[in-house]
């Protein structure tokens, strides 16, 4: 689709600020796992930002607004100067958020990140029994270096959120993955269920969840939270393909968060490289203020005059501002359609019927995510209204 | 278990997660926690900075009742209402006194 396909975006610079940096370090990754949330075609290495870059979006960002940076890949611990880059974030003020696989860690390096005033740790798990979340992160060992690397992070005084993405093959195990939590210490569990965008969605037929599957684990959530106030916080996401409205993305089009890619693309969202007649911004070319009030990036899908119906004129609107962009070009090839997810878009019920038949036929093998392989081309995913 | 209401003899304090500091961009007070930012009204602010590293309940009921001449029973039912917020979410530790007491 060319440029013309897209709105022209609002004129006047966007002076609101935003609240976080999502800082992708490296899509370099020990792990393979078939819901990776890096686009299909990953950035080299030896085009990464170097730590003063980094260094100096951090000073962009923070004065620009910025309040939290959250500290990710790829797996972000593959990058030796990550402590260099904790300190002059923790520096500056910035709330330091670790999100991590765990399995490059160990408790000598969590304590040099601790010094270096990293805040809190998010340590990701692929299931709760070792063979389950060995098989879907491809690691062979994995959950186990991750128990131990959960109970460093404890041991060496930083908080820790456990990271449990959930789907059809591994929500039977979602009570244990909570006891997990207790077990080491964390203060708040994270369950998301995967997103189908970029190669999550190569991989949708063997992860979604049946509705059955998906009421029994939203149950479970719903007694854990009530049982455990006070003890540990859990935040909850539910799958878009059985929801009757959309997520606002990302809290809005940029209106939250700022993504920079390890190369230093600055973007709405991590997956907004997906959506074609876009061109982010460096900042290694431009400066982060500018990317963030003014570039056409930025200003192409926000606020809510872009919208097409039914949201134009839906109450929600200020709610979800439309969905999800990436989600709504995969399925419709319209990148201002929609989110299918809203039960008034016309591509729902196809969306359902998806949903429906791929969780219950059984599940085709993964197709993983290997950092050499050459991105496969995505099958038929689009619906018929 | 659900959170039992906050005991006077109570030690609370912001766990190590969560930081509260000034943001000269927005010219407010925001409280930082892990994907998580509040932006606490002015009364929270002077309650969120009696607690100190931690504090006994009482004691903070008796500050701040002492520093604005404010009925004791007037401050406690506010100190109360926005620390019991903050625990249900997460951004408080308290820790009881005497772990069999009541």
């Amino acid at each position: 689709m060319a440029d013309a396909g897209l709105p022209l975006g609002r004129r006047d610079p966007w002076t609101e600020p935003p609240m976080g940096l999502l800082a992708e370090l490296t899509h370099r990754c020990p792990l393979q796992c078939p819901y990776c949330s890096n686009p299909l075609e990953l950035e080299r290495a030896s085009d990464e930002l170097s730590t003063a870059e980094w260094c100096r979006v951090l000073d962009e960002a923070e004065a620009l607004g910025v309040l939290q940076v959250h500290l990710s890949g790829g797996e972000p611990t593959a990058r030796q100067d990550l402590e260099a880059i904790v300190a002059h974030a923790r520096g500056l003020g910035l709330y330091t958020n670790l999100i991590t696989a765990g399995v490059l860690l160990d408790e000598r390096r969590l304590q040099a990140l601790r010094e270096a005033g990293l805040d809190h740790v998010q340590l990701s798990f692929q299931g709760a029994k070792p063979e389950t979340s060995d098989r879907i992160g491809g690691y062979r060992g994995g959950h186990a270096k991750k128990v131990a690397v959960g109970r460093a992070v404890r041991a060496v005084g930083l908080p820790l959120t456990v990271n449990a993405v959930v789907h059809r093959q591994n929500l039977d195990e979602l009570e244990d993955m909570i006891g997990l939590a207790l077990e080491l210490g964390a203060h708040r569990i994270e369950v998301a269920h995967v997103q189908y965008y970029g190669w999550a969605l190569l991989n949708r037929a063997a992860l979604m969840p049946t509705r059955e599957q998906l009421e029994a684990a939203t149950a479970i959530v719903e007694r854990a939270r009530r049982e455990l106030r006070g003890r540990l916080v859990i935040d909850y996401v539910i799958p878009d393909y059985w929801a009757k409205r959309p997520k606002p993305c990302m809290g809005g089009w940029g209106s939250n968060v700022l993504n920079v890619t390890p190369q230093g693309k600055v973007m709405p969202c991590h997956a907004a490289a997906s959506i074609p007649g876009l061109t982010f911004a460096s900042v290694r070319e431009h400066p982060l203020r500018w990317i963030w009030q003014e570039s056409p990036a930025f200003q192409v899908f926000r606020g809510t005059d872009w919208l097409p119906e039914p949201c134009r004129s839906c109450e929600r609107k200020e709610i979800d501002f439309g969905g999800c962009r990436c989600q709504a070009l995969a399925l419709t090839g319209d990148p201002t359609a929609t989110d299918p997810a809203c039960e008034l878009s016309p591509f729902h019920r196809a969306l359902f019927e998806v949903a429906s038949a791929e969780s219950t036929a059984p599940p085709p093998p993964f197709v993983y995510r290997r950092p050499m392989r050459e991105a496969p081309a995505l099958g038929p995913v689009r619906l018929q209204a | 278990m659900s959170l039992a209401a906050l005991a006077e003899t109570d030690t609370v304090g912001l766990p190590p997660w969560v930081r509260l500091r000034f943001d000269r961009v927005r010219d407010r007070w925001v409280l930082l926690a892990p994907e998580r930012v509040l932006f606490p009204c002015p009364t929270s602010v002077l309650i969120l900075e009696r607690l100190g590293d931690r504090r006994r309940l009482g004691e903070v009921i008796d500050a701040l009742a002492e520093e604005f001449s404010a009925p004791r029973a007037t401050i406690s039912a506010d100190v109360r209402r926005m620390l019991q917020d903050l625990a249900d979410q997460g951004f408080l530790s308290v820790e009881a006194r005497e772990t069999m007491h009541g």
